[in-house]
């Protein structure tokens, strides 16, 4: 499957772009250029968290150190998101010319490629990838015969652990431990891999920066809305026509969206993979947008058809199985919701309880030690709230009902 | 991907580096912040919680720990800083910008009843079946937050099974909490490494290699992980049954030899404030309890200064005298934890050790021969117990070796927190008891012995007897009231030389071994302490690079922080505080006493007349009070 | 385990510690190769890559414990994962399941008796767009009907 190239076209992702040609810019641009372009065009990161990349970059460029490190996370595991997939078979060189944009900007030496060991079968020609472009010139030292560009990627595949999407976890377990999420402050971008700053970015920010530098931040703001700026890809999956990626302005609104993908009947979207929230169709005017639902770009999509609480039940269950375990909150939290799931399923709930178990989930929102504990009791309220008729008429002749 | 010195435990681990300004004087040095509505100024990098604790703010904590890194796992200690969406972990929290903290908002209070509650949800057992019922952590938060029944269920069976390989430590899962005390105790204190995190999520465990019983894979033994526990989780293999059971037998002679460190510490059992010795009170209450004899262990540190003496001073004769092959640095060998420790880490430095047993095994041996013969009683009859402030101790007299009477020297060895349990089943208040001595023959020892309970204290009683027997001196002519303060103190590594300007007379006792001290004069005595395996794993590098400890002569090594005083069978909890209080009230007893060198005990002068009678190292001594070492290595098959 | 079987294990590993250097840094991509061909870590593997690693084993264990991909306990010469998240289960997981489960003989998290096969859930491959999907080692298969994902196996060597 791997060799299934589409031709894709979009207004900016998916937009005109020739290998080596940011980096060839890059020759006639400083560092300050480079953050100056990012600062215009207002690029959020498109992990899901939002931050700034030119706020990160420029303040990985300001901390001081022997060496930094430039980290492009592809370690995509959140359900129903499978953009970066794509970006890396068909569009390799957006993501490593912008990591090269990237290491300059900074001034990292070394760019490592993060991607998750599902993804392995992507290794063997990515590292082809790399090759040529070594052979380019594209990488390595004095690139392009500019005196002291320096700068190499290494691919790190990962062992089949979602929480290692979370930065400080996927730099610890670069480091050879645990996929545990560290204390914060200090941040990556003064402590990161092997206590030294680096930038932690998503794949689809580092394809975007390729753009940016190429047609300018001024460009890629034009596209969205004044909080979000840009296009956003958006991986659709479930209950639709026409599943896959998508590129699309941010501002879009669900229903739109529904629309080009062809759902029918659709019951539920749930906004941003397992850890986002799930909205009714009553909310399907919302836009798609940091001010309004903010996310890192899953859509799944449910009809009429399904059981959201099993839906909600599946969502559960993958976060017992991934969370790391080393704090409390997330760690019992998480069983204790699953737990509630259950009761309902089996119809042994009282609402006392259940109103207990929604408490106990926003005590994980602002108490885990990282975002997964953080965001994973979302789709626990989110669903109970937004679905209640259906959830909780189960037992006496609700439709799901037996 | 990078060359470096390997880091021993994950950054997520350890403290924060904020670089600190050197002065809290300094510009940028303090920081202004808002502490529930109240202005404060904090040095720059202080945590939360070291703030909130400066300003009597109680913040309540389970995963943090003085003696070890961060972890901000437990997440009970968390705070709302203004402006931040989530709440913070005030343990991990370094304070570099002029913040607004609250400590009791609804937030802050809801998060930590969910916490415990959590926490309580998958605490299998009941309080009152727990040895640390009333001394634990976890009760004491559940407590605190007024928890009175179980919000999220209990946990009605056990997960896991209770490892009892070990005769040492028992491991009982289903009462972690998963704070990893234990995990950073094991891997950064102690540098042992036999435990870590297993598996993810919510079957996260604490765990060995491979998930072995503990007695299969590397463990010392140290027992400092169970000082360290907030719960039950982790505790000694206790022999208390059997001992009771051998009290009550009227056949049965049962001995109790007592350590000088538990004496220093009992008292924090019976709510005391930590630093006051109760050894004529512990006497008294052990005659009470049942003990037909009560002996001083300090005879046998004293002893084991002869020994250990007299052989560190023919290996020293050998090396510069005879020219012939020895070990040296001479290593100390009263610890069974760093004795493991070197058996499984550095094995090929076995033949420095000193073969002399430690004093808890030398007291075996002569109770079941020496003190049996004296006395009249039949071997077979007498239990020996040792109350030892370690956990080590009790491996240690399991050792298949330590049969040299002809019997298992030490029959069990327990430790001062279930010595206190023992007191305490009998219906005594130890504090009231009125003051006794140690029994005959042995009798009370030198301060020297008492002395070995606090790291250093080895060294200091060996000098005490190496100083006046080589010089002819007095002590307190070379060290004011022959404190040897060069030794003392807590520093993890501490070294220090003796340069002999003077030589005297050989005394009789080794007359035999060495005709005279020339070969001394001018010399210069280098000697070298450590405590805590991460401390002695310093000096051991440092001696296979051929660094400046590998040209000492004698090295003392205590596998315990602070030694025995912080040894892993001592009262929970054990905190730097706890440990410099305990080796002072060890101090000021070896103060008081009229006895304060070894050499000075009469009663051993004594033994070797009337018993050892071919003297310090010979004949006899080596098949009673000396030992041998095994090759274990790191490999678990 | 032989000593000329310990031998040469040791000789691999230490052809991945010149491979990849001898920091800690390192140990997850060492892991990666001793899974990858010998399908789990073994005890000895993992005491030597702690030995040249100067780390404990029981830090070793502790990592190959925490990632989904990596197994102490030997697993079957090929390793078949299933997607288990929420859009593979819309589009009839359970069916792909069940046959495979029908066809082996074992359940979920077995291994077929003449150890050619393991089979596991995996949470998300990310192919949510072609679903249901599943993995076979390192290759991906997608759009599964029950008869496929059995055809699949049937090639499988």
């Amino acid at each position: 499957m791997e060799n299934q190239k589409k031709k894709r076209t979009g207004p900016v992702i998916f937009s005109q772009y020739k290998r080596g040609d940011a980096i060839k810019k890059l020759l006639s641009m400083s560092r300050e250029d480079v953050l100056f372009e990012l600062k215009d065009s207002k690029l959020k990161g498109r992990g899901g968290a939002g931050f700034p990349t030119s706020t990160k970059w420029m303040l990985t460029a300001a901390a001081k150190a022997d060496r930094k490190f430039l980290v492009c996370n592809a370690d995509e595991g959140e359900p129903g998101t499978f953009k970066d997939r794509v970006l890396l078979i068909e569009f390799p060189e957006l993501v490593f010319d912008g990591m090269v944009v990237g290491g300059y900007t900074v001034g990292a030496q070394l760019g490592i490629i993060y991607l998750r060991g599902e993804y392995e079968y992507l290794l063997k020609p990515l590292e082809d990838y790399l090759e040529e472009m070594r052979k380019d010139n594209l990488l390595g030292k004095n690139i392009l015969g500019k005196k002291g560009f320096d700068f190499d990627i290494e691919i790190f595949l990962g062992s089949g652990a979602y929480v290692c999407g979370e930065e400080t976890a996927l730099i610890e377990s670069l480091e050879g431990h645990r996929g545990e999420p560290r204390n914060r402050p200090p941040y990556p971008i003064n402590t990161g891999f092997l206590g030294r700053p680096t930038s932690v970015n998503n794949v689809e920010t580092l394809a975007a920066v390729t753009h940016i530098v190429m047609k300018g931040g001024k460009w890629f703001s034009e596209f969205g809305t004044s909080h979000s700026s840009g296009s956003k890809l958006f991986s659709v999956s479930g209950d639709c026509e026409k599943p896959g990626v998508y590129e699309l302005p941010w501002g879009i609104k669900v229903s739109e969206l529904l629309k080009i993908v062809e759902a029918k009947n659709t019951k539920a979207v749930q906004i941003g993979g397992a850890s986002g929230h799930c909205i009714p169709k009553s909310q399907f005017g919302r836009a798609l947008a940091y001010e309004d639902i903010p996310t890192g770009g899953s859509i799944m999509i449910f009809d009429e058809s399904r059981d959201m609480l099993h839906v909600l039940k599946n969502f559960m269950e993958f976060f017992l199985d991934e969370s790391c375990g080393q704090c409390t909150p997330c760690r019992i939290g998480n069983h204790k919701l699953l737990e509630g799931v259950e009761m309902i399923e089996k119809n042994e709930y009282t609402f006392a309880h259940i109103n207990k178990l929604k408490d106990l989930g926003r005590t994980m929102q602002v108490a885990s030690k990282c975002g997964l504990g953080q965001s994973s009791p979302n789709p626990f309220i989110s669903i109970l709230e937004n679905f209640k008729d259906e959830i909780f008429t189960r037992g006496n002749g609700g439709r799901n009902g037996k | 991907m990078e060359n470096k010195k390997t880091m021993r435990a994950p950054v997520s681990q350890k403290p924060h580096v904020v670089p600190k300004p050197e002065h809290p004087e300094h510009i940028g040095g303090s920081i202004s912040i808002e502490l529930n509505e109240k202005k404060i100024s904090v040095p720059f990098g202080t945590t939360i919680l070291e703030a909130c604790r400066q300003n009597q703010v109680h913040i309540p904590t389970l995963c943090h720990h003085e003696d070890l890194c961060v972890a901000g796992v437990c997440r009970v200690c968390v705070v709302e800083v203004e402006g931040m969406r989530t709440l913070q972990a005030s343990c991990a929290f370094p304070i570099t910008a002029p913040i607004k903290i609250k400590t009791t908002s609804n937030a802050v209070r809801r998060a930590r009843k969910h916490i415990i509650d959590l926490i309580l949800s998958e605490h299998y057992g009941e309080c009152y079946s727990c040895f640390r019922n009333n001394n634990c952590e976890l009760q004491s938060l559940a407590k605190e937050y007024g928890v009175d029944h179980y919000n999220f269920g209990h946990v009605e069976h056990p997960r896991y099974e209770v490892d009892n390989s070990s005769y040492s430590v028992v491991r009982d899962l289903d009462k972690c909490v998963l704070c990893k005390r234990c995990v950073r105790t094991c891997i950064d204190l102690q540098e042992v490494g036999v435990l870590e995190a297993i598996d993810r999520g919510n079957n996260t465990h604490i765990g060995t290699f491979l998930d072995k019983p503990l007695a299969e894979v590397i463990c010392i033994n140290c027992g400092q992980c169970i000082n360290r526990c907030p719960t039950g989780a982790l505790r000694a293999n206790d022999p208390r049954d059997e001992i009771w059971a051998a009290i009550d037998d009227p056949k049965k002679h049962v001995v109790i030899q007592t350590a000088p460190s538990p004496r220093a510490a009992i008292c924090e059992e019976f709510g005391m404030e930590p630093g006051t010795s109760l050894t004529g009170e512990m006497n008294t209450a052990l005659r009470r309890i049942g003990f037909d004899v009560v002996f001083d262990t300090n005879f046998t540190a004293d002893l084991t200064i002869f020994e250990e003496g007299t052989e560190l001073i023919a290996r020293l004769y050998k090396a510069l005298v005879q020219k012939e092959q020895v070990a040296l640095p001479q290593f100390t060998s009263c610890s069974p934890g760093w004795v493991k420790y070197l058996e499984h880490f550095y094995p090929e430095y076995i033949d420095n050790l000193s073969t002399a047993k430690s004093p808890q095994q030398m007291f075996g041996a002569l109770i079941k021969t020496y003190y049996a013969k004296k006395k009249g009683i039949d071997p077979n009859d007498i239990v020996s117990v040792a109350v030892m402030p370690c956990s080590a101790k009790k491996f240690e007299c399991n050792r298949p070796e330590m049969v040299d009477s002809g019997f298992k020297d030490v029959d069990y060895g327990l430790t001062t927190r279930e010595l206190a349990q023992m007191i305490k089943e009998s219906g005594i208040y130890l504090p009231e008891m009125p003051r006794s001595h140690f029994d005959d023959p042995f009798g009370d020892a030198s301060g020297a012995g008492l002395i070995f309970g606090a790291t250093g204290g080895v060294m200091e009683a060996a000098l005490r007897t190496v100083i006046e027997f080589v010089t002819g001196k007095k002590v307190e002519d070379v060290f004011a009231n022959a404190d040897i303060m060069p030794v003392r103190g807590f520093e993890g590594v501490k070294y220090a030389e003796l340069p002999i300007k003077e030589v005297g007379q050989v005394p009789d006792l080794i007359k035999h071994l060495i005709p005279d001290w020339n070969w001394l004069k001018g010399a210069t005595l280098k000697i070298a302490v450590a405590h805590g395996t991460a401390n002695a794993k310093k000096i051991m590098d440092d001696i296979k690079a051929g660094g400046k400890f590998s040209e000492c002569h004698f090295i003392e090594f205590m596998a315990c922080p602070g030694g025995c005083i912080g040894g892993g069978g001592q009262p929970i909890p054990t905190t730097p505080e706890i440990r410099k209080l305990r080796a002072k009230a060890i101090y000021d007893e070896d103060k008081s006493l009229p006895v304060r060198k070894s050499h000075e005990n009469r009663h051993v002068v004594e033994i070797y007349n009337e018993f050892l009678k071919d003297g310090p190292c010979g004949h006899l001594s080596h098949k009673l009070l000396h030992t041998h070492y095994v090759k274990r290595g790191k490999y678990i098959a | 385990m032989l000593v000329v079987e310990k031998n040469a294990l040791s000789e691999e590993i230490e052809s991945y510690i010149e491979k990849y250097g001898d920091d800690r840094s390192a140990l997850l991509m060492i892991l990666h190769e001793i899974q990858k061909k010998h399908r789990h870590i073994s005890e000895f593997a993992q005491q030597e890559v702690a030995r040249l690693l100067n780390i404990h084993p029981v830090e070793v264990y502790s990592v190959i414990s925490f990632f989904a991909f990596l197994n102490s306990d030997p697993k079957g010469r090929n390793i078949v994962r299933i997607c288990q998240t929420i859009s593979c289960d819309m589009h009839g997981k359970r069916q792909i399941v069940q046959a495979i489960e029908r066809e082996l003989g074992i359940k979920i998290g077995e291994t077929t008796k003449d150890n050619k096969f393991t089979v596991e859930y995996a949470n998300c491959l990310g192919l949510c767009d072609m679903g249901p999907a599943m993995a076979i080692n390192d290759r991906v298969y997608t759009n599964l009907t029950p008869e496929m994902a059995v055809e699949l196996l049937g090639k499988v060597k």
